[in-house]
């Protein structure tokens, strides 16, 4: 690692401030300590958000939404969503191993937007609210691409709202060696229609299958999506599988979920 | 700069940089070598330690962020006469280990997860030991050292 300091603040404003001084947001660290270690970022300066409490923790809002500091371990969010929205919490309890998900954080898997990470897709699919230090982004606005969101300079996630659906499941068909999805599906049910997200699969980071999710608003069944397929173009292909293969995963995975689901 | 934590209950502070990892300060500062560093890239789990009680990777934590927290490490497990824990003795009784490099971690594991669940199935055992990769055994012998630890009998293993 290129040598660096760390800034410990304890309020939300002390951390902001820190970063607009030229710091780099560190949170659980799980993708960000390997990332230095490989010497592929040089930040000068990292601003832990550890110590800052009121970015840790889960409650309610007046519309029903799950609100979930940004800070909030995969572990806390596993074991705090487990009665309320138990699709997230599955979800959550299936990233990495017990000892990072007790580090990794919603926020930071939110904001690094890796294109195999498992937090875009449920986000995505439950059409959550992403809330940073100045302003609220709707989770289809906010996912740009592999590694690229909405977030300027020196804005940090600080909450991420959750509508909770009627129904929902994430089915993850992993890559084993290092445990992120090959392809993984998050389908979520709402009243007012289905939304589905697919992450691990494309060039452009997570997605929304939108012919799934018409065909799923009208017949919420494993058979309504025969004969849909993924385009494969814009599928990733790598060692482990090619443009074909994930786009036939996609339809695969998209169809366990709704089992799983329904 | 300098931190202060408590480890295996005593309180020690050194100085370290913003970059000293958790292990290292371990490892290298307080002279605690048995907290393993197997692949450095949170992969295999040997250098899990506790972190205010939960399970940690300490390559994959800057000893800066734990600054005040309570860090137990394989050295803590044990009773102070030399005593081995329950997971330990089991370790031993049951031959859940070969070359020992990956043990320490395994142990940390194992106790972390009979902590929040004290009779988990095999497939929970096997589930939480994900991030913690044996070369030697194959698993079978530290799942059912797991299984002996927490006062189960361990049923046949498929793969056997």
């Amino acid at each position: 690692m290129y040598a660096f300091e760390i800034e410990r603040p304890t309020t939300l404003q002390d951390a902001v401030a820190a970063i607009a001084g030229g710091g780099q947001a560190l949170s659980g660290g799980q993708t960000l300590i390997p990332t230095l270690k490989a010497r592929l970022a040089d930040p000068g300066k990292l601003v832990s958000l550890h110590g800052v409490a009121e970015l840790k923790g889960v409650c309610t809002d007046d519309d029903g939404r799950i609100c979930i500091g940004a800070a909030t371990t995969h572990a806390t969010v596993a074991r705090e969503l487990a009665g309320s929205y138990p699709g997230l919490a599955s979800l959550a309890a299936r990233i990495g191993d017990p000892a990072v998900r007790n580090r990794g954080t919603i926020g930071g898997s939110l904001a690094n937007n890796d294109p195999s990470a498992c937090y875009p897709a449920g986000a995505l699919a439950s059409g959550a609210t992403i809330v940073t230090n100045t302003r609220e982004i709707a989770a289809d606005d906010y996912f740009h691409g592999m590694f690229a969101t909405a977030l300027e300079e020196d804005e940090i996630i600080t909450e991420v709202k959750f509508p909770v659906p009627r129904a929902a499941a994430y089915e993850k068909f992993i890559q084993p060696a290092s445990r992120f999805p090959l392809v993984a599906v998050f389908v979520a049910k709402f009243d007012d229609g289905v939304r589905v997200a697919i992450t691990g699969a494309s060039e452009t980071g997570v997605f929304r299958w939108t012919e799934a999710e018409a065909a799923l608003s009208s017949d919420f069944s494993a058979g309504a999506l025969d004969g849909l397929r993924v385009d494969p173009d814009h599928m990733i292909a790598d060692l482990h599988g090619d443009k074909a293969y994930r786009a036939h995963l996609c339809a695969v995975m998209t169809k366990r979920a709704v089992t799983a689901a329904a | 700069m300098r931190v202060t934590m408590d480890v295996n209950g005593r309180s020690v502070s050194g100085e370290v940089e913003g970059r000293t990892l958790l292990v290292d300060f371990l490892r290298e500062g307080l002279h605690l070598t048995g907290t393993h560093v197997g692949c450095d890239t949170s992969q295999c789990g040997a250098c899990t330690v506790h972190v205010d009680g939960l399970l940690v990777k300490a390559c994959t934590m800057f000893a800066a962020e734990a600054e005040g927290a309570a860090v137990t490490t394989i050295e803590g497990i044990a009773a102070p006469d030399g005593t081995l824990s329950v997971v330990q003795q089991a370790f031993q009784d049951h031959h859940g280990l070969q070359c020992g490099f990956c043990t320490p971690g395994m142990v940390m594991a194992a106790t972390a997860l009979l902590k929040d669940n004290p009779k988990p199935s095999e497939a929970e055992i096997r589930h939480h030991l994900d991030g913690n990769i044996c070369r030697c055994t194959g698993y079978h012998n530290i799942v059912k050292a797991i299984m002996a630890a927490s006062g189960q009998e361990m049923p046949a293993l498929a793969a056997e």
